[in-house]
């Protein structure tokens, strides 16, 4: 009688591979998108992320394949980001069979981007992927960043997002980048002061390594829970973080 | 069957999903071909304004109408679900829909929308839909929906299976079963093993 959180295993794709890093350094192959990402169907996960993080731009045509390839042979829904910059970019990946497409670096420098697109294919296409680190000196002690999280950019995370929002973000996929790669649970603050701020989706993203870190990411208002390397190295499965999320009450499918 | 291609939806995934169930898929706007099909899909995706308008360039409310009195199955899908009806009200506008039922599009009032992921559904007793997956979550993504099913049957003709999803305290139409035509708010084909059921029990029929 209600929606279920959604379970979201994300694939960082480089020139066709998935790769995992600590702190988006020192990559390390883990395997091929399309049977990762059968795999995990197979699992239960309820939606698929592949980042694209391709560095050559003359090389970013392997991820429409990886993606028309998974669209063929997975049922559930795929996003895909990584390097979206105008909605041409957006057009490409819904035609090779993306459902929803995330929009990060490009948005902060060029918000009208947002409304370009939403305008064009609906809210519910577009997802703001907002990279977030602590900044004491902001109002609401974080900051955007850009460039996977390399460039501080002095703007409010949070105001961004309920701007974002306004504009036209369908869904944000927040991730904390203080948190990711060091398994050390979600950031539960900032998850609240984001859900606080607007009224769409929020996606939970950075710091998962454990079963139980995921039911706080929802009690703090996570619609979803994003999260790559433990799934990735089996340290948890899809499976046992729904019946964590279940067992403390929360619908899951 | 044909999956009516008027630039709107997940063409690709539609497709596939659909020869999984069974069915041999042409992705097609050329009526004539719509109009022979043993079956018709309309996807839709975005705004209902601009769907109409993709569908009005392809002909589609002639085509579906055609299709519909000479008793020919048509499937619609999320937004091809929300055209079906009379119409649908976006940011205080309202367009006309294809109008096969009565009733209104309309945004939703619950607090997180859009109502995105699986959902739970209450299927219509007698349901052949939803035959083997009564039970099942189905993947949803859209902030318009009816939430009030308007048609009067009058007894001499057989009333059509309404199924109904709930999102916080938003009651709304998650599909229909009308004769030929059948309808589904959610997305069958990304949901999975239960969406690939439910599109055969679609294909099944035709």
């Amino acid at each position: 009688m209600t929606v279920a959180i959604r379970v979201i295993p994300c694939l960082d794709v480089d020139d066709g591979r998935v790769v995992k890093g600590v702190n988006f350094a020192g990559l390390r192959d883990v395997g091929d998108p399309v049977a990762m990402a059968r795999r995990y169907d197979a699992e239960g996960a309820d939606e698929l992320t592949f980042l694209d993080i391709t560095a050559s731009r003359d090389r970013r045509d392997t991820v429409l394949d990886v993606v028309r390839r998974t669209a063929e042979q997975v049922f559930i829904p795929l996003t895909v980001g990584g390097g979206v910059r105008t909605a041409t970019d957006v057009d490409v990946l819904l035609r090779a069979g993306a459902d929803k497409v995330s929009i990060n670096t490009a948005a902060v420098d060029r918000p009208d981007v947002v409304s370009v697109i939403a305008n064009r294919f609906g809210r519910q296409v577009l997802v703001l992927s907002l990279d977030a680190r602590r900044a004491p000196g902001l109002s609401s002690g974080f900051e955007v960043t850009t460039h996977g999280g390399h460039q501080g950019t002095n703007r409010d995370a949070v105001e961004w997002a309920r701007t974002a929002v306004g504009l036209g973000a369908g869904e944000i996929l927040l991730n904390a980048m203080d948190a990711d790669g060091t398994r050390a649970g979600f950031d539960t603050e900032l998850i609240r002061a984001v859900r606080q701020a607007v009224s769409v989706p929020v996606v939970a993203s950075g710091g998962a390594g454990a079963v139980e870190h995921f039911a706080p990411a929802v009690e703090s208002g996570a619609d979803a829970v994003l999260a790559a390397s433990v799934f990735h190295f089996d340290t948890v499965t899809i499976r046992a973080v729904k019946q964590a999320l279940g067992a403390a009450g929360h619908p899951v499918r | 069957m044909v999956l009516l291609d008027y630039g709107s939806g997940n063409l690709r995934s539609a497709e596939r999903a659909l020869t999984r169930a069974g069915a041999d898929v042409t992705v097609t706007a050329a009526p004539e071909q719509a109009l022979a099909a043993d079956g018709l899909v309309v996807p839709g995706v975005g705004a209902f304004a601009a769907c109409m308008d993709g569908l009005h360039r392809v002909r589609g409310p002639e085509i579906i109408g055609r299709r519909l009195a000479g008793g020919r199955p048509v499937l619609g899908i999320c937004v091809g679900h929300q055209v079906l009806f009379e119409r649908g009200l976006e940011h205080g506008t309202e367009t006309a829909g294809c109008a096969e039922w009565p009733g209104t599009v309309e945004q939703l009032s619950a607090g997180v929308l859009p109502h995105n992921g699986w959902n739970t559904v209450e299927p219509a007793p007698r349901s052949q839909m939803f035959a083997g997956v009564e039970h099942e979550r189905f993947y949803f993504v859209h902030s318009y929906g009816v939430r009030r099913w308007e048609l009067v049957t009058n007894g001499r003709t057989r009333p059509p299976l309404v199924s109904w999803a709930t999102h916080e305290t938003d009651r709304f139409v998650a599909a229909v079963e009308n004769g030929p035509l059948w309808a589904t708010q959610f997305h069958p084909e990304k949901s999975g093993d239960a969406g690939a059921v439910l599109l055969s029990n679609w294909v099944k029929q035709l």
